[in-house]
């Protein structure tokens, strides 16, 4: 079986996130690490591959881990492969910059396109959201861009290797679902399900010294204008710093609050 | 040039999810022909009340859409019915909720048809080169943005309660045009159904629609009797934030934050809760911010309109108690 799991390097969110003056995000600060939620995707990846020890004399198991990002991501697929994915691709081009979240799943697409010609790709696993611009547009476009089969936010994945398919269970805004789709699929997981291994010890050393694969934009065969600032539907034209808001009120409770409340309440209009 | 916008309704069965009359509304601030889309299991759309609703907040037409051979719940499913309307119908414009499946239904529209996306809206406007610009906050509500979209198609997410609805001058039920009846595609028959069980209705308004929203987190100690008893009285909904959620204390469904549900109500209560990162991403855009905690330090007094350091289970059971009083007090004079 082989596994993509797509990941992301953003900056912490505990960390002071600020805006660059062209609008894009302020990236490779010391405090960027791995998106918390694609910890566990891979995790979700790593388990669909243990479920399923290959059978002799088949090819072993391959779990991808892809990132698309400046020079600094690296670090997101090294915290991968210390995890325990087998094979670290960096998609690293300056013409890169800028992607908004279509223009990234045309990358990823791309990419995940790329290695199904080399060896086919049975299952792509991604989060459920990246914690920097939390759209969670990723998984449905980078399905749309492959056109795969999308199964996603998932807290359940089981693959049927003999009949080449996928179940999930996932929770929507109003149902409860198990969808089944035929492989190759797009899968995204919760953060409810797969909470992700401590890497060993022995594979955070591995993981430094293991090779990554670096693909640029004209070894995936993209063209630049589709990518990057220009190949992006959207234009940021403005970010600012919210003011913190006006006339707050801060009261320790004497026994008076809760009364003092409903008049705050009552005067909103809620009372 | 006259601009159509459409407005994909969220509705179950014959009844329209409250989204759509915001939605309607702020489609009729950007354009003066408005139509909603109504994707259903048959092509029969929506019975007489809902088009006297969708009129009354300015749909001049509906679409009824029946994608055949597939799941209507289904992203795939959605959006060919939508690209099919678009065949139909030219729009340069769709504005549609924000629930998660609303924004997967968003990218993969706009994957196919060359558009641009914005999830999670509070304003859009048009700009002077016609292009239409979408604010919203982000980095859990420490900095906002506009964006304009550039695609050919711009497709917005917006939330809830970010426009008041506000029904036109002189009503008239949408006239429902020729159905739009489309065979699903390949990618929306892949997916199969095994199961669906729908969540069970509540009698309280939905977490991510209500206007109220009453959360309690780790300072609840599990207690959430006192929190439902004020969010009833508000006519708000609960929710909690994850550490609750991991205790067991209430279902995951009712997780607020970046991974759970978001939400923008008018009114947010947080009782018991610290207001960390995690959670603000999911209540980012709230309007007015209420936080009753013991701890002095909380985060969430960073943020909130109204903040009382105190024990909860004091202050709350008594603001219950006290609007009750006033609500008696105003019914009996």
């Amino acid at each position: 079986m082989r596994v993509v799991v797509c990941v992301k390097h953003v900056p912490d969110i505990q960390s002071e996130r600020r805006f660059r003056a062209d609008g894009l995000l302020e990236r490779g600060g010391d405090d960027d690490t791995l998106n918390e939620l694609d910890e566990d995707a891979l995790e979700a990846g790593l388990r669909l591959v243990e479920a399923h020890p290959p059978a002799e004399g088949d090819d072993p198991h391959d779990v991808v881990v892809l990132t698309v990002g400046p020079a600094a991501a690296v670090d997101a697929l090294r915290r991968g492969l210390a995890m325990g994915a087998t094979t670290a691709v960096h998609v690293l081009d300056a013409g890169v910059e800028g992607s908004d979240a279509l223009a990234t799943a045309r990358v990823l697409g791309a990419a995940v396109a790329a290695l199904h010609a080399e060896s086919p790709v049975d299952v792509v696993v991604a989060g459920m959201a990246g914690l920097d611009g939390l759209t969670s547009l990723v998984p449905a476009a980078l399905a749309a861009v492959l056109d795969w089969p999308q199964l996603t936010l998932a807290d359940r994945i089981d693959v049927d290797p003999a009949a080449r398919t996928v179940e999930v269970r996932r929770e929507t805004s109003t149902a409860v679902e198990t969808l089944t789709a035929p492989l190759p699929v797009v899968v995204s997981v919760t953060d409810q399900a797969f909470r992700a291994r401590f890497p060993a010890f022995t594979g955070i050393l591995a993981a430094r010294k293991a090779p990554v694969r670096v693909l640029d934009l004209a070894a995936l065969g993209l063209d630049p204008a589709t990518v990057g600032l220009q190949g992006s539907t959207t234009r940021v034209l403005e970010t600012s710093e919210r003011p913190e808001r006006p006339d707050r009120v801060l009261v320790t409770d004497d026994g008076s609050a809760a009364l003092a409340l409903a008049d705050y309440l009552a005067q909103k209009g809620f009372a | 040039m006259s601009t159509t916008v459409l407005v994909l309704v969220d509705h179950e069965g014959a009844r329209v999810h409250p989204t759509a009359t915001e939605l309607l509304t702020l489609a009729r601030s950007l354009a003066d022909d408005v139509r909603a889309v109504w994707i259903d299991e048959g092509p029969t759309g929506p019975d007489a009340a809902a088009r006297e609703l969708l009129g009354r907040f300015g749909a001049s037409g509906v679409v009824p859409v029946q994608v055949t051979g597939a799941d209507p719940h289904l992203t795939a499913t959605v959006v060919d019915g939508l690209r099919a309307v678009l065949g139909a119908v030219p729009a340069s414009l769709l504005l549609l909720g924000s629930t998660f499946e609303d924004r997967e239904v968003a990218a993969r529209l706009a994957v196919l048809t060359g558009g641009g996306v914005v999830t999670g809206a509070t304003t859009v406007v048009r700009d002077g080169d016609g292009r239409f610009v979408a604010g919203k906050e982000v980095l859990a509500g420490s900095w906002s943005s506009r964006c304009a979209i550039t695609g050919d198609l711009a497709v917005v997410t917006v939330k809830p309660h970010s426009t008041q609805a506000v029904p036109v001058d002189a009503p008239v039920a949408a006239v429902a045009a020729e159905p739009v009846v489309v065979e699903a595609s390949a990618a929306a028959r892949a997916v199969t159904v095994v199961e669906r069980a729908p969540r069970p209705a509540s009698d309280r308004p939905s977490l991510a629609d209500a206007e109220v929203v009453v959360v309690g987190g780790r300072g609840t100690n599990g207690d959430f009797a006192p929190l439902e008893e004020l969010a009833d009285v508000l006519g708000g909904a609960v929710g909690a934030t994850r550490v609750a959620t991991d205790e067991g204390w209430i279902g995951h469904e009712a997780q607020v934050g970046q991974t759970g549900v978001t939400i923008s109500p008018r009114l947010y209560v947080g009782a018991g809760v610290s207001g960390a990162v995690h959670h603000r991403g999911g209540m980012d855009a709230a309007v007015t911010v209420v936080a009753v905690n013991e701890d002095p330090d909380a985060p969430i007094f960073e943020f909130a309109d109204y903040g009382i350091v105190g024990d909860l289970t004091e202050v709350v059971p008594a603001l219950t108690q006290e609007l009750r009083r006033r609500r008696e007090a105003r019914a009996g004079s």
